[in-house]
C-alpha cells in the first residue's frame, strides 16, 4: 500500500517536471503553430546556467533557479527576434529543419564549452533525502518540484484566462489579422510568449538536472518526451499538456515498477492508445487552423 | 564512351599505384597509428581520456621508437560502428597505417575486426569490454579489460563477505548483460541468491521506480552496471530514496564509480564496493607519478580508460622494439603476445593464447582521501584472465 503511494508521488513529481519542460513547446506549437524542435536546447541552457551559478560561483540554489528562467528567456527572445520570426510563415518542414539544426549547434556548443560529461547541481542539504509521511516515503526534492510546478501551473492558467495579456494572446492566436486590426501588437505578443515558454523550459532544465541528468545531449534525448506530452495533451490549452504530463509521469513510473520488463514501453503504448482514441490529443481541437 | 571511362579509371589507378610505389621510401622511417575513438557523442569522455593518455605517453617517452618516428592519426567515430568501419578503411587504404587502435564500444571494435584481418595489421583495443572481441580476428589485442573479469570477481567476493541476497540493476545492452550473467553465475554458484532482477533501458531518464522496487525487495546489496555517466544519477537517487539508510549496499564492476566522475557524485557513494582493474588511488609509485603527470597536463584525474590507452601505446612501442622496427603486422602481433609489464594499474600481461589482457582485479571501497572521493583498494585477485571465453 505504501509503495503504491510512493510510486504515485514519484509519478506526479515526474509528470510535473515533464509539464514544465514541455509546456513552452505546447505554447509555440499549439498557440503559435510553430514546430520548435530546439525547445530542449533552451531547457539545457537553463540547466547549465544554474549549474555554473551554484557550483562555480557559489550562489544558493533557490537564487539560481529564477536566473535559469531569465537567461533562457533572454536567449529565447534574442533568437526569436533574429531568427525564428523569419520562419513563422514558412512550411513546417522548413521549421523542423531549422530548429533541428539549431539543436545540433547547441549540443556542439555546450560540449565544447562545458565538456561532454554529465553535470550535477550541488543541492542544499535541506533538499536531499526522503522523509516518512504516515509510512509513505516522500523525497524532499521531488516534493519541491511538485510545489513549484503546481504553483506555476495555477499561475499560468490564471494569466491565460483572467488577464488582459491572456485575452490578447488568445485573440492573436485565433485570428492574427483581426487581432492586429483591433490594435493588438501581434508580433510583440508572440515574442513575449515565446520567451516565456523558453524561460519555463530553462527552469525545467535546472530542476531536472538532479532527476533526468544534464549533459550536452539533453535536447536530443528528451525531445521525444516533450513531443509525446504535446501530442497526447493536445496543444490548444495548458490543461491538456498538464493532464497528459501527469498521466504519462504516473504511467511511466508505475509501469517501470510493476512490470519492469515492459517498463520502457508503457509511455509509448499509452501514447498510441490515446492517439487512436483521440487523434487530436486528449484536449485537441478538431478543426485545424 | 564506356571504354574510355574505364580506361581513364585504369590510368588513374595506375597513377595511384605508382605513387604508392614511391611513397614507401618515406614511410620506411615512420610508423603510423590510426586511432579511432569516440571524440563526440555520449562516449566522448572515453575518447578524450585515451587520447590524453597517449599524448602523455609520447611526451614522456619521445615519439621515436626502434629508429622510427611514431605518427598518430586520430579519427572520430562517435561510437557509431558504421563510422568506425569507414574510418578504419580510410586509415588502412589511404593513410597506410601500421596499427589501428582505440575503439570506445564493443560494436565499434567488432566493425573494424574483419578489416584488421584482411589488412593483416594489429588492432589494439583500448576500451571496449565484451569477451568475444578478441575472438573475431587473430590480429586483435586488448589492453583494457573484459566485463567478465570484474563481474565474476565481485560475485565471488560478495558471497564470501556476508552478502547473501542481491538485487540486480543493469543496463539492457551487451556489456550490461555480460556483467549480469557473469556475476550471477559466480554469485549463485557460491550460494548467493538473486532476489530481484531489473534491466533498465539504455536511455533511462529516471531510476526512481526501479530503485523503489529494489528497496521493497530488501536485499543485502544491489549489483549495478550502468554505462559511465549514468553512475552519478544512480548513486544520487539511491541516496535520495534512503536505500543507504535501509542498509542496502551497492556492489558492482567499477564502471559505476569511474574515477572520471566519482568526485562529483557526492557522499552518497561512500562505502560502495566495486571490483575493477584500476583506481587512481592505486598505491604504487608508478601510478602516483602517472596520476600527477596526467593531472598536471589535463587538470583532472585519469580513469581506467586513460590507463588502458596508456598501456595500449606502451604495448605498441614494446612490440616495435621487439621487431626492431619491422612493421609487418603478423610479426607485430606475435611480438605483443606474452608481453609483461608494470602498468600504473599494477602488473599486467598479454595472454599469448587469447591476445587478451591478464591483470589484477582489485576490490575497492569508496572513501574520502584528502577531501576527495577515491576508490581505495583493499583486496587483490591476482593475474585474472578473461573467464568469459573458455566456456564457449
Amino acid at each position: 500500500m505504501t509503495s503504491i503511494l510512493t510510486n504515485l508521488f514519484d509519478g506526479v513529481a515526474y509528470g510535473m517536471l515533464l509539464f514544465v519542460l514541455a509546456c513552452g513547446l505546447a505554447v509555440t506549437l499549439g498557440l503559435m503553430n510553430f514546430v520548435n524542435l530546439a525547445h530542449g536546447a533552451f531547457a539545457m541552457a537553463g540547466g547549465y546556467v544554474c549549474m555554473v551559478l551554484v557550483n562555480r560561483m557559489g550562489w544558493p540554489f533557490f537564487a539560481a533557479l529564477p536566473l535559469a528562467f531569465v537567461s533562457s528567456a533572454a536567449i529565447g527572445i534574442a533568437l526569436e527576434r533574429t531568427l525564428y520570426r523569419h520562419l513563422y510563415a514558412r512550411s513546417h518542414l522548413d521549421q523542423v529543419l531549422f530548429t533541428i539544426g539549431l539543436t545540433f549547434m547547441s549540443v556542439a556548443a555546450v560540449d565544447y564549452i562545458q565538456g561532454s560529461s554529465r553535470v550535477f547541481i550541488n543541492l542544499p542539504a535541506a533538499l536531499q533525502g526522503q522523509f516518512d509521511l504516515f509510512g509513505v516515503g516522500i523525497g524532499r526534492y521531488r516534493l519541491m518540484i511538485i510545489v513549484i510546478c503546481g504553483l506555476l501551473t495555477i499561475a499560468l492558467q490564471m494569466v491565460l484566462a483572467k488577464t488582459r495579456f491572456g485575452s490578447r494572446l488568445r485573440a492573436a492566436v485565433d485570428d492574427p489579422r483581426a487581432a492586429s486590426g483591433l490594435g493588438i501588437n501581434v508580433p510583440q505578443v508572440f515574442a513575449f510568449t515565446f520567451a516565456f515558454g523558453c524561460g519555463l523550459a530553462g527552469l525545467g532544465g535546472a530542476l531536472s538536472a538532479e532527476i533526468l541528468g544534464l549533459d550536452p545531449y539533453f535536447p536530443l534525448k528528451f525531445m521525444i518526451y516533450f513531443l509525446i506530452v504535446v501530442t497526447v495533451g493536445g496543444s490548444s490549452s495548458i490543461t491538456g499538456p498538464f493532464l497528459a504530463s501527469l498521466l504519462l509521469g504516473i504511467g511511466d513510473v508505475a509501469g517501470k515498477y510493476y512490470v519492469p520488463k515492459m517498463g520502457p514501453f508503457v509511455i509509448y503504448t499509452m501514447m498510441i492508445v490515446i492517439l487512436i482514441w483521440r487523434p487530436n490529443g486528449l484536449f485537441g481541437r478538431t478543426a485545424a487552423r | 564512351m564506356f571504354e574510355r571511362k574505364t580506361f581513364s579509371r585504369a590510368a588513374a589507378l595506375a597513377a595511384i599505384a605508382g605513387l604508392a610505389a614511391v611513397a614507401p621510401a618515406k614511410a620506411e622511417d615512420t610508423v603510423k597509428i590510426g586511432l579511432i575513438l569516440p571524440m563526440t557523442g555520449g562516449q566522448a569522455s572515453t575518447g578524450k581520456q585515451i587520447e590524453n593518455a597517449i599524448k602523455l605517453y609520447m611526451q614522456q617517452k619521445g615519439d621515436t621508437v626502434a629508429g622510427k618516428k611514431v605518427e598518430i592519426i586520430l579519427k572520430d567515430d562517435g561510437a557509431v560502428p558504421d563510422k568506425t568501419k569507414t574510418a578504419a578503411q580510410e586509415l588502412i587504404v589511404n593513410d597506410k597505417v601500421n596499427f589501428i587502435a582505440g575503439f570506445g564500444v564493443t560494436p565499434a571494435a567488432l566493425a573494424a575486426a574483419p578489416l584488421a584481418t584482411q589488412a593483416k595489421i594489429p588492432e589494439v583495443v583500448m576500451a571496449a569490454g565484451t569477451s568475444i572481441i578478441t575472438e573475431r580476428s587473430p590480429y586483435i589485442v586488448r589492453t583494457s579489460f573484459t566485463l567478465a573479469q570484474s563481474s565474476t570477481i565481485i560475485g565471488d567476493w560478495a558471497v564470501k563477505n556476508g552478502i547473501k541476497k542481491v538485487a540486480t540493476l543493469t543496463s539492457d545492452y551487451a556489456p550490461g548483460n555480460d556483467a549480469l550473467n557473469f556475476f550471477k553465475e559466480h554469485f549463485v554458484a557460491g550460494g548467493g541468491e538473486v532476489v530481484e532482477e531489473v534491466k533498465t533501458p539504455l536511455a533511462n531518464p529516471d531510476f526512481a521506480p526501479f530503485l523503489q522496487r529494489m528497496k521493497d525487495a530488501k536485499p543485502d546489496a544491489i549489483f549495478v552496471f550502468v554505462p559511465a555517466g549514468q553512475g552519478g544519477n544512480f548513486m544520487k537517487q539511491y541516496a535520495e530514496r534512503g536505500l543507504d539508510k535501509a542498509g542496502i549496499k551497492v556492489i558492482g564492476p567499477g564502471d559505476v564509480t569511474d574515477d572520471d566522475l566519482l568526485n562529483n557524485m557526492g557522499d552518497a557513494v561512500l562505502g560502495t564496493v566495486t571490483a575493477h582493474l584500476y583506481s587512481a588511488a592505486h598505491p604504487s609509485q608508478l601510478n602516483k607519478d602517472f596520476v600527477a603527470a596526467y593531472k598536471k597536463a589535463y587538470g583532472n584525474r585519469p580513469g581506467f580508460m586513460a590507463v588502458s590507452g596508456y598501456d595500449g601505446i606502451h604495448l605498441i612501442y614494446e612490440a616495435l622494439k621487439k621487431t626492431n622496427g619491422d612493421t609487418d603486422g603478423t610479426k607485430l602481433v606475435e611480438a605483443m603476445k606474452g608481453q609483461k609489464w608494470e602498468s600504473p594499474r599494477g602488473p599486467i600481461a598479454i595472454d599469448p593464447e587469447t591476445r587478451d589482457i591478464v591483470q589484477n582485479i582489485y576490490i575497492r571501497k569508496v572513501e574520502k582521501v584528502d577531501g576527495e572521493l577515491y576508490n581505495v583498494e583493499f583486496a587483490t585477485f591476482e593475474a585474472v584472465k578473461d573467464l568469459g571465453k573458455t566456456k564457449k
